[in-house]
C-alpha cells in the first residue's frame, strides 16, 4: 500500500511547528501504524535531510520523533492524533494497535501530537504528559505501608464490584481523553483513578480527600473543566465510561460538604 | 568455591534461612536513613516497589526511568497473573510446593535458599497488593479467584483479567507517587543510565543522559540498585517493549559486576507468529490461555498443505485428524507443560513440516472445546480482552477459528550475579527483578516474574540493603566532582562522539534486525557447537560493520531516539556474544537452553548434573579480552535432583 503522510514537525518546545508531507510505499496491510512510521523513518534517515524540506526552511527533516514502547496497547506511551482522532480511525485502540488495513490505499493521512496546553510538545509528535504523574501524586493512591496489610481474603469484595473497579483501573494514562476534549479536560483520567479506588472498601477512608486533591491539582495544571460532551469516552482506547466521572463528582461533593 | 562468589546463604533448615538472615542483618536507625541516598534505576515492578518502600523507610531515593512516566515500564504488559502459595483453593498448595515447582521448572539450576525465600514472601505480596487497591478477580462470594499456569498441578495464580502486570505496576507506581509527594523520592523520567560510577571499589553513582536535553548528568549516592529488566531485545524480535534494553546491567558488568547464566533466555510458546518483514515486535498471547485452549497441528500432511493454500479452514479438520501433541507426549500436564517444553514441542512439529501457516512456523491454539464446555459468557470473562487483541492484530476471530501461535523470545533468566542479599560483586551495587539471575534457573514458570519483581522490591532488598548502609551514614554525600565521575562521563561522551563521527549509510534498526537473525538462528531454540561458534564470528563481523557504516542523524543535545537506540545496540552486540559464549560453555540441555548434542532418544532435554550443576558467572576482563568464567556450584541439600518429568 502507498500513503501520503502529512506530519507535524517541531524542533523543540520553543520553536514553532509546521506540517511536512512525505510519501511511503510498499506497506503491508498487516503492518501497524507505528511500523509504517518506522519505515518512513528508515527512509528519512537514509535520505539524509530532505532537500524540499530544507528549501522550505525546515531544519529538522530527519526521522520523526514519536513516543512508543510496548506496542501491545497497554503502556500508554503512544500519543498520535491521526486524521483528527486520538489514536486514529479505528475505535477503542491505541495507536500501536491500529493497522494499515483500516486505511484506503493512496490515502493522505494527517498525523499530529496530542494537543493540550497541559501537554507541551517536546519534539515532533512527542509531548510531555508529566502533568498526569503530578495529578496522581496529589492523591491517586491508598496510604498503606509495605508490610502492614492483613490477609488478602479478609477484605471481601463482590465479584461485580471488583469488575467495576477493574473497568476504571484499565486506564493506561495515554491522554487521548484530554486530546479529544474541546476543553482539554482530564476529568476521565482523574475519574478513572478516583472511581476505581472509591469502589473498593480499602479505598473508602481517603475517597473524599483523594477526589478533592486530584481535582484541585488538575485545575492548577491547566486542564479545562468538564462539560459532559462524552467525547472522551468515545475515544478512550480502554472504553472507560463517563459513569466514573459521575462517581468522581459524588466524591467531590461529599468532600465539599464535609469541609 | 570461587572466592569471588560468596553467596552468603545462611546455614540451617531451608524454612528458617530467611528468618535467620533477617535476624543477622544490621539496621539503620530512622534518623540516619535521612542521611543516606539510594539510586534506583528502572521503575518496573522491582524498581517501583523498591523505590517506594525505601522512601517509606525514610531513605533519600532518586529513581530513574527512560520513559516519560514510571508507569510505562514493561512490567505493565504482563498479562496472566502472579503466583502465591496461599492455598486458598485447598488443593494442597504450600510454600514448599511453590518452591519445589519453581526449582523443578527451572531445571535445577537455581539456588534452593533464594527460591524458598521467594515462595515464602509470595503470600505477603498478595496481601500488600490488595491493600493498595489492586482489583484482583473475585469469586461471587467476594473471595479472591485463582487460575492455573504451566508446570504446576495447583491453582495458585492471582489475576486481574489479562492485565495483571498493569494492575500490579499501577499499585507499585501509586506507592511510588505517594513517596514522591512526601518528598522522600525524587523521580527522573526520560533519563537513561549510561555508566556506573565506582569509587574505591564501591558503587557510588551513575552517569545518565537526559533524553530531552541530551545532556549528560551525574548523580551520586551511597548505593545503587539496578532494576532495568532483561536483555531479550538482543534478538530484535521479542515480546519485550521497543525500549527495553540490557544496557544498564551491561555497564555494571563492564565495571566489574559478574554476569550470570547469560544463555538462559526464555522462549514463550504462545506468541502471534511473525508476518512479513516489516515487523519489529512480537505480541504475546497469555499463558493463561493454555488453561482452556488446546494446542494441535493436523496429523495429515495433505491437510497442512490445504491450510497453507487457504483451501480449508482449521475448524473443518475433523477431530480424529488432529494431533494434540502436548496431550499426546505429556499426558500428566497436557497443554500446561512449562514454557520451554511447549516451545520445543512446537518447533519439533514445525520442523517435521506440520506448521499451519504459509511460513510453516505456526501451530493452533483452539478454544472450540472450551466454548462448548463453559459457554460463551464464561470464556468471554476469562479471555475476552485477549480474544479482542488477537482479532485486532490478525483480523481472525478466535471465536470462529483457532488462534495461530509460535514461540518467541520473552524473558531472560540470566542477569547480574547477586548473593543472597541481592548484592552484586561490586559492594553497594544491588540488582533486583529480571535484571538479576537469581531465582528462575534455566526456565521461569509462568506468573513468577511478577512475584519475583515484587518480592525483591517490597520485601527483600529494603531489608538487606540496610546491612550495607548501616556503616555508611557517617560518610559524606558522594561528590559528583570526583575524578571517577569525570572519567566515567568522559568515557560516555567519547562513545557518543564516536557514534556521530561514523556517518555511514545503514540505520541502527536495520543492523539490529540482522543481529536478531543471527541470535535467533544460532542462539535460539536449539543450539550446537558449530552454530554458536558461527554466531560469535558473525556478531563480530556485524559489529565491525556497525562501527564503519552506521548513520546517526541529528545531534547529541536534542531529543534523539536514533542515538538512544545506537547506544543500546552497542551493548546488545556484546551481550549477544556473551550469550553465545555461555551457551557454548554449557554443553548440556537444561531449561530454555537446548544443546542439540545433549538430548535423550525421545528428543527431550538431557541435563548433565555432573559437569554443569553450577551458576556460570562471567567477569569482564577488558575490551577485546576473553571474559573469565567463575563457577558457583549449586548444592541441593533439601530436594532430590531428578529428571524433569511432565509425562506422568
Amino acid at each position: 500500500m502507498d500513503f501520503n503522510l502529512k506530519i507535524w514537525r517541531q524542533k523543540n518546545a520553543q520553536e514553532k511547528g509546521h506540517f511536512e508531507t512525505y510519501h511511503v510505499s510498499g506497506i503491508e496491510e498487516d503492518a501497524s501504524f507505528l511500523e509504517m512510521l518506522d519505515i518512513l523513518n528508515e527512509q528519512l534517515i537514509r535520505e539524509g535531510n530532505d532537500p524540499v524540506a530544507i528549501e522550505r526552511g525546515c531544519q529538522s527533516s530527519g526521522p520523526v520523533s514519536f513516543d512508543h514502547d510496548c506496542r501491545e496497547g497497554i503502556c500508554g506511551a503512544c500519543s498520535l492524533f491521526i486524521d483528527g482522532r486520538a489514536h486514529g480511525p479505528d475505535d477503542h485502540v491505541t495507536t500501536c494497535q491500529l493497522f494499515m488495513r483500516h486505511f484506503k490505499n493512496g490515502a493522505t493521512i494527517t498525523v499530529e501530537p496530542f494537543r493540550s496546553p497541559a501537554f507541551p510538545i517536546i519534539k515532533d509528535l512527542v509531548v510531555d504528559r508529566s502533568a498526569f504523574d503530578k495529578i496522581l501524586q496529589a492523591g491517586g493512591f491508598i496510604s498503606v505501608r509495605t508490610g502492614s496489610a492483613q490477609d488478602a481474603n479478609n477484605i471481601l469484595i463482590p465479584h461485580e464490584t471488583a469488575e467495576k473497579s477493574m473497568d476504571a483501573a484499565a486506564c493506561i494514562g495515554c491522554g487521548a481523553c484530554v486530546a479529544t476534549c474541546k476543553n482539554g479536560s482530564a476529568m476521565l483520567f482523574v475519574a478513572a483513578r478516583v472511581s476505581s479506588l472509591a469502589l473498593l472498601p480499602q479505598g473508602r477512608p481517603e475517597a473524599a480527600r483523594r477526589a478533592r486533591n486530584m481535582v484541585a491539582k488538575m485545575e492548577e495544571l491547566g486542564f479545562g473543566g468538564c462539560t459532559n460532551t462524552r467525547a472522551c469516552e468515545l475515544e478512550c482506547p480502554k472504553v472507560i465510561s463517563v459513569e466514573h466521572i459521575a462517581r468522581l463528582n459524588r466524591e467531590f461533593l461529599k468532600a465539599k460538604f464535609s469541609e | 568455591m570461587d572466592d569471588k562468589l560468596i553467596s552468603k546463604i545462611p546455614d540451617g533448615p531451608l524454612a528458617e534461612k530467611w528468618t535467620k538472615r533477617k535476624s543477622e542483618l544490621r539496621l539503620v536507625n530512622p534518623n540516619n536513613r535521612r542521611k543516606l541516598e539510594i539510586i534506583v534505576v528502572g521503575t518496573g515492578l522491582g524498581g517501583a516497589s523498591a523505590a517506594a518502600t525505601l522512601g517509606e523507610l525514610g531513605y533519600n531515593v532518586k529513581v530513574f526511568c527512560i520513559s516519560d512516566s514510571p508507569r510505562r515500564a514493561h512490567s505493565i504488559a504482563a498479562q496472566g497473573g502472579i503466583n502465591a502459595a496461599k492455598n486458598y483453593q485447598n488443593d494442597n498448595d504450600a510454600i514448599y510446593r511453590l518452591f519445589y515447582d519453581t526449582i523443578k521448572g527451572g531445571d535445577y539450576r537455581s539456588r534452593e535458599a533464594n527460591v524458598y525465600r521467594l515462595a515464602e514472601v509470595s503470600t505477603a505480596i498478595i496481601d500488600q497488593c490488595v491493600a493498595q487497591g489492586v482489583p484482583f478477580a473475585r469469586e461471587y462470594g467476594g473471595y479472591l479467584a485463582n487460575r492455573s499456569f504451566g508446570g504446576v498441578q495447583v491453582s495458585r495464580t492471582f489475576y486481574a483479567r489479562g492485565q495483571t502486570g498493569q494492575q500490579l505496576l499501577l499499585g507499585a507506581y501509586a506507592a511510588l507517587n505517594r513517596q514522591i509527594a512526601a518528598g522522600t523520592v525524587k523521580s527522573y523520567p526520560r533519563h537513561e543510565m549510561l555508566d556506573l560510577v565506582v569509587i574505591n571499589g564501591q558503587a557510588k553513582g551513575i552517569i545518565a543522559r537526559n533524553l530531552v536535553t541530551g545532556k549528560l548528568e551525574r548523580f551520586g549516592a551511597h548505593a545503587v540498585v539496578i532494576a532495568t529488566g532483561g536483555y531479550g531485545r538482543t534478538y530484535y524480535l521479542s515480546t519485550n517493549a521497543m525500549n527495553s534494553n540490557g544496557s544498564a546491567a551491561w555497564q555494571c558488568y563492564k565495571k566489574g559486576a559478574f554476569f550470570a547464566n547469560p544463555c538462559f533466555a526464555q522462549i514463550h510458546p504462545t506468541c502471534i507468529p511473525v508476518h512479513g518483514t516489516q515487523q519489529c515486535k512480537l505480541t504475546l498471547m497469555s499463558e493463561s490461555l493454555r488453561n482452556d485452549g488446546r494446542i494441535w497441528v493436523p496429523k495429515k500432511m495433505e491437510d497442512v498443505e490445504k491450510l497453507r493454500k487457504h483451501q480449508i479452514k482449521a475448524s473443518q479438520i475433523p477431530e480424529e485428524d488432529r494431533d494434540y501433541y502436548l496431550e499426546r507426549r505429556y499426558p500428566a500436564f497436557g497443554n500446561l507443560v512449562p514454557r520451554d517444553v511447549a516451545s520445543r514441542a512446537a518447533k519439533e512439529r514445525c520442523d517435521a513440516g506440520f506448521g499451519v501457516n504459509e511460513t510453516g512456523l505456526a501451530v493452533f491454539l483452539d478454544f472450540s472445546d472450551a466454548i462448548k464446555r463453559l459457554g460463551h459468557q464464561r470464556v468471554q470473562e476469562r479471555y475476552g480482552n485477549l480474544f479482542d487483541m488477537y482479532f485486532k492484530i490478525t483480523d481472525v476471530s478466535p471465536w470462529e477459528e483457532p488462534m495461530m501461535i509460535y514461540p518467541a523470545i520473552h524473558y531472560t533468566m540470566g542477569g547480574i550475579w547477586v548473593d543472597y542479599d541481592l548484592q552484586t560483586t561490586i559492594p553497594g551495587l544491588y540488582a533486583i527483578g529480571e535484571a538479576n539471575f537469581s531465582d528462575h534457573g534455566g526456565n521461569r514458570l509462568g506468573a513468577s516474574a511478577l512475584m519475583q519483581g515484587l518480592a525483591d522490591g517490597y520485601f527483600i532488598l529494603p531489608i538487606t540493603i540496610a546491612d550495607y548502609l548501616s556503616h555508611k551514614f557517617a560518610e559524606p554525600k558522594t561528590d559528583t566532582n570526583a575524578p571517577e565521575f569525570e572519567e566515567a562521563e568522559n568515557k560516555v561522551q567519547a562513545r557518543i562522539d564516536k557514534l556521530f563521527s561514523i556517518k555511514g549509510k545503514e540505520t541502527v534498526d536495520s543492523i539490529h534486525k540482522r543481529l536478531g537473525n543471527i541470535m535467533w538462528e544460532y542462539v535460539g531454540m536449539a543450539r550446537d557447537e558449530e552454530g554458536l561458534k558461527k554466531a560469535i564470528e558473525e556478531i563480530e563481523k556485524l559489529k565491525a560493520e556497525f562501527y564503519e557504516n552506521v548513520l546517526i542523524p541529528g545531534t547529541q543535545m536534542q531529543f534523539n531516539q536514533e542515538l538512544e537506540k545506537a547506544l543500546r545496540l552497542e551493548d546488545f552486540f556484546e551481550i549477544g556474544e556473551l550469550m553465545a559464549r555461555d551457551a557454548l560453555n554449557r554443553n548440556e540441555s537444561c531449561g530454555g537452553h537446548f544443546r542439540i548434542e545433549s538430548q535423550t532418544p525421545e528428543g527431550e532435554a538431557k541435563r548433565d548434573d555432573e559437569n554443569y550443576m553450577y551458576v556460570a558467572a562471567w567477569e569482564y576482563k577488558g575490551e577485546n579480552q576473553e571474559p573469565e568464567l567463575h563457577k558457583e556450584p549449586l548444592k541441593y541439600e533439601f530436594i532430590k535432583v531428578a529428571t524433569r518429568n511432565y509425562k506422568d
